[in-house]
């Protein structure tokens, strides 16, 4: 059986802000997110809430859980509890971020079972080690792919990332202009940049 | 073409002053690296989305510190969000009034928390200006921008 070429994520966190940001993350990662507002939502979508589960429906398996600790209603560790409960979910990988660094909490979920306890605002390197964590993870036979997607997405992400470099670079643009956009020339030969940005040079 | 660099400078001048008058940090560059052609406005739309949390947790302060006695358990909490929501934009003088305020809270410092939250709309206000005015000028495709900028 082909196992899916992307990492599913599902993200809970109450923060709207904070929700949009680790989407960002965990698409440019190469993985697929449901993000959800809720311990409850989260619950519900992984189907233990005793209702139908869209996991079952799309057959979308979770491949981690990042789930924010303050919550409204549910916490964090809640969650965890609930999940690391379960016959079906406890194998899924939990990662708990949170914006404060308080020890005893950081203790207590590992010890309910979180594999990791991220310190927010949360960083694409993390994500991108959690990603890589995860893919190993995902058994032996999957070395294959796991090399298969880091090259796809580096692939995917130095393009978008040249795209950007090129417009940063014009956006700091200074006094220095002439000198700047004889490096830039030299650059964009040296990396093979689609031939569109070599129009905005000089 | 003489135009475009002008806007160029501006926008990076903007920008740099942003980060030397300490209104945000390196979180912000963080959201600035997660932006590319695809997702041009994507600072913007999470910044967006920091205002629409900063005015609903604004109100919601304002309206309980009217109470009495103060209800410092519910303060701190909205400030947790707001502190929250702040760090993950890289509002840098915002975050520092937000730890400030909460440790009057903690402390059950009324007039502390009082001042404090002055202070908090202050900054929030001008990070805002200043955000709109970058915006403005580091939009992609405005009407300055010629198609040779952006690549299609």
């Amino acid at each position: 059986m082909e196992m899916a070429q992307e990492l599913h994520v599902l993200a809970v966190d109450d923060s709207h802000v904070d929700r949009k940001v680790i989407e960002r993350l965990l698409k440019i990662s190469c993985c697929k997110v449901t993000a959800v507002e809720s311990g409850t939502r989260a619950l519900q979508y992984l189907g233990l809430d005793g209702g139908k589960s869209s996991m079952g429906i799309d057959g979308l398996k979770v491949n981690l859980i990042l789930t924010d600790y303050s919550m409204p209603g549910m916490t964090g560790y809640e969650l965890l509890k609930k999940i690391k409960e379960s016959s079906v979910l406890s194998k899924i990988p939990v990662v708990i971020m949170s914006s404060e660094k308080i020890l005893p909490r950081i203790d207590r979920c590992l010890e309910e079972g979180a594999e990791e306890f991220l310190l927010k605002p949360v960083k694409l390197s993390d994500v991108k080690r959690l990603r890589d964590f995860i893919l190993r993870g995902e058994g032996d036979d999957n070395k294959e792919t796991e090399k298969n997607i880091k090259q796809v997405c580096s692939r995917k992400r130095k393009f978008q990332d040249d795209s950007m470099t090129q417009s940063m670079l014009s956006a700091v643009v200074t006094a220095h202009d002439i000198e700047l956009s004889s490096q830039e020339s030299s650059a964009s030969s040296e990396s093979q940049q689609p031939l569109s940005k070599q129009s905005k040079i000089g | 073409m003489e135009r475009n660099n002008n806007l160029h400078r501006q926008v990076a001048s903007l920008r740099q002053s942003l980060f030397d008058q300490g209104y945000v940090d390196e979180q912000f560059i963080e959201l600035e690296e997660l932006q590319d052609d695809a997702t041009p406005n994507f600072v913007e739309e999470v910044v967006t989305l920091f205002y629409n949390d900063s005015a609903r947790l604004i109100h919601n302060i304002d309206q309980s510190l009217e109470e009495h006695p103060l209800d410092f358990a519910k303060l701190d909490n909205f400030m947790h969000q707001f502190k929250g929501s702040s760090s993950s934009i890289g509002a840098k003088k915002v975050k520092i009034e937000c730890t400030k305020f909460m440790e009057y809270c903690r402390a059950g410092n009324v007039e502390g928390c009082k001042g404090t939250f002055q202070q908090l709309k202050r900054e929030y206000a001008v990070l805002r200006k200043k955000l709109e005015v970058y915006f403005q000028y580091a939009r992609p495709a405005g009407p300055t921008d010629t198609a040779s900028y952006r690549p299609k």
